[in-house]
């Protein structure tokens, strides 16, 4: 594991299962890598591939994992302290089900504020509002009062609370119409240079990896199989199979092609 | 019966739904006309744009109090317009088949996979039981189901969305239907099992004539999939072509939704937006049947 004050985030042969004995799922197998400060990192896989439980192994969130993982050149145990909170936030896949649906904006915004103390609340939740472009008059608004991207600014928003470093973002925009993607994607490009935050983003969508990321490593079955940059992947230049069967379909249908599709376990 | 040559399978005209609501009248789809021949059509629009309650209502299955009204609703010579509940009954699932979004809420969960689709088959043929669960093992290999046999014993809960989503694919084509109204059928896939299913059913309609109506959000999807497109927005029809022109699109809602999609092979600092016109809700529907 490299460590050097330009990672943000290490990880060293990972493993992650849930359940015991034959119902044991070996959900992360042996992933290495490491992201620099300042980094778009893209894990790209299909469902059940063991992209999101690595994010979740980060956060804290899967708490059966060995290995070594390190935030900003600290070593995680299992327990996260309220420092890594402040380094680390997560946003969920899903914003109809990441935001209580009986706490207005305010609470939910407020929250983390409270529990870590942070000065000036009031202005603050006004601040974070604006930054993701919401306006002040969303503050005391309900879930069920917002649409799908707007419910995913306020978790963005939730996220920024702290002033994290670094952003996990689990299929941030899937849940999302294709012109509200867009805004989302636009909004966490515009934060990330204005805040200077490292990104590490999951998502089943090549094309928004390729449009959001650095580099990016490609998931199947729980292993990385391959890491490469996003310009050896628009060049066409993955060298695993698999990620040269992803990268053709996300192009779109071929008849022809479908024949020779592979299995891989 | 076969169906009659040169008309299209399912023509509607001046399609609207409307639910009143407490305070007012939601108008879900106005005024549309369409047609479907022995073709794929793809169906596009954002969520709200109508698309799937078109579907719903070509299928009759809008409950009061929502309304449905058409000028003309025609199916295979019938007058779906006139059809009681009964002779309905007769027709959905048997001749017009419909793969619903989310396999979650589609299925049964106290029965076992088999069973479920085994019923489908016989409701419509009173095919034995052993002929119904002999295709039905056919039709779960079809949808590249690689375990048929443990799939057929197993309850909805115990298999994967995307099992799941297989599963309702192959109840629906099991009776052989003519026209297949696929409701975001492949949104739950990974791309690789969404292309194989989707061939499966592209091969469907080249080898027996089948129609597809296929409800999408995915552009790319729909212009290397489809014959031919139709784009929805606030209800209405705003734009049809060949789906193979669809990316040289005129509407401007259109060519706004191709130009907010991220692309591997072109790279963009920043993804355009769309900005929506008040008008495009005003101006008139396209018509999109073609004879």
């Amino acid at each position: 594991m490299r460590a050097s004050p330009e990672i943000a985030l290490a990880i060293a042969h990972l493993d992650v299962r849930f359940g015991n004995g034959d119902d044991m799922v070996h959900a992360v197998r042996d992933v290495s890598l490491s992201v620099n400060r300042g980094e778009s990192f893209g894990l790209v896989g299909e469902s059940g591939s063991g992209k999101s439980t690595v994010l979740r192994a980060i956060a804290g969130l899967a708490r059966d994992w060995t290995g070594r993982i390190a935030v900003e050149g600290e070593e995680l145990g299992r327990d996260r302290s309220k420092a890594f909170y402040e380094t680390v936030q997560m946003v969920f896949q899903d914003p109809y089900g990441s935001l209580h649906p009986r706490h207005t904006v305010d609470r939910t915004l407020g929250e983390p504020g409270r529990i870590h103390g942070v000065g000036n609340l009031d202005a603050r939740i006004v601040e974070l509002l604006q930054d993701v472009g919401l306006g002040a008059e969303f503050r005391f608004r309900f879930p069920h009062q917002l649409s799908g991207g707007q419910r995913q600014r306020v978790a963005i928003a939730r996220a920024l609370m702290l002033e994290p470093k670094i952003l996990l973002l689990d299929e941030p925009t899937s849940a999302l119409d294709v012109s509200v993607q867009a805004e989302i994607l636009n909004l966490l490009q515009r934060l990330k240079r204005e805040h200077g935050l490292t990104y590490i983003l999951v998502s089943h969508d090549l094309s928004v990896i390729a449009h959001m990321c650095d580099r990016l490593a490609v998931m199947n079955a729980g292993r990385v199989i391959e890491e490469m940059s996003v310009d050896q992947l628009r060049r066409s230049e993955p060298t695993h199979n698999y990620t040269r069967q992803l990268l053709k379909a996300s192009l779109g249908y071929d008849r022809a092609s479908v024949d020779a599709l592979e299995t891989f376990d | 019966m076969t169906p009659q040559p040169g008309k299209p399978l399912l023509e509607v005209e001046g399609l609207s739904v409307r639910f009143p609501t407490r305070t007012r009248v939601v108008e879900a789809v106005r005024n549309i006309s369409f047609s479907v021949g022995r073709e794929k059509v793809g169906i596009v629009g954002e969520s709200g744009s109508g698309k799937t309650m078109t579907g719903r209502a070509v299928l009759g299955l809008i409950r009061p109090p929502g309304i449905v009204e058409s000028r003309k609703m025609e199916f295979d010579g019938i007058n779906l317009r006139s059809l009681t509940e009964k002779q309905y009954r007769s027709i959905r699932g048997n001749r017009i088949a419909m793969v619903m979004q989310d396999p979650k809420f589609s299925l049964n969960p106290v029965m076992t996979v088999g069973r479920q689709i085994a019923e489908a088959y016989q409701v419509h043929t009173r095919a034995s039981p052993s002929e119904a669960k002999r295709r039905t093992l056919e039709m779960l290999e079809a949808v590249r189901i690689r375990d048929p046999e443990r799939v057929y014993g197993a309850y909805p809960h115990e298999v994967s969305g995307g099992m799941g989503q297989r599963i309702m694919i192959a109840m629906m084509l099991i009776p052989d239907p003519d026209l297949l109204i696929a409701d975001e059928p492949t949104s739950a896939l990974d791309v690789t099992v969404q292309m194989q299913v989707l061939a499966i059913v592209d091969d469907l309609v080249t080898s027996r004539g089948m129609g597809l109506m296929f409800i999408s959000h995915d552009l790319n999807l729909v212009a290397s999939f489809c014959d031919r497109v139709v784009i929805m927005y606030a209800g209405q029809i705003v734009e049809t072509c060949k789906a193979t022109e669809l990316h040289a699109a005129k509407h401007p809602y259109t060519r706004g939704l191709l130009a907010s999609l991220p692309r591997v092979d072109q790279p963009k600092e920043r993804l355009s937006t769309l900005t929506r016109e008040e008008s495009w809700k005003t101006e008139p529907g396209v018509d999109a049947r073609v004879s």
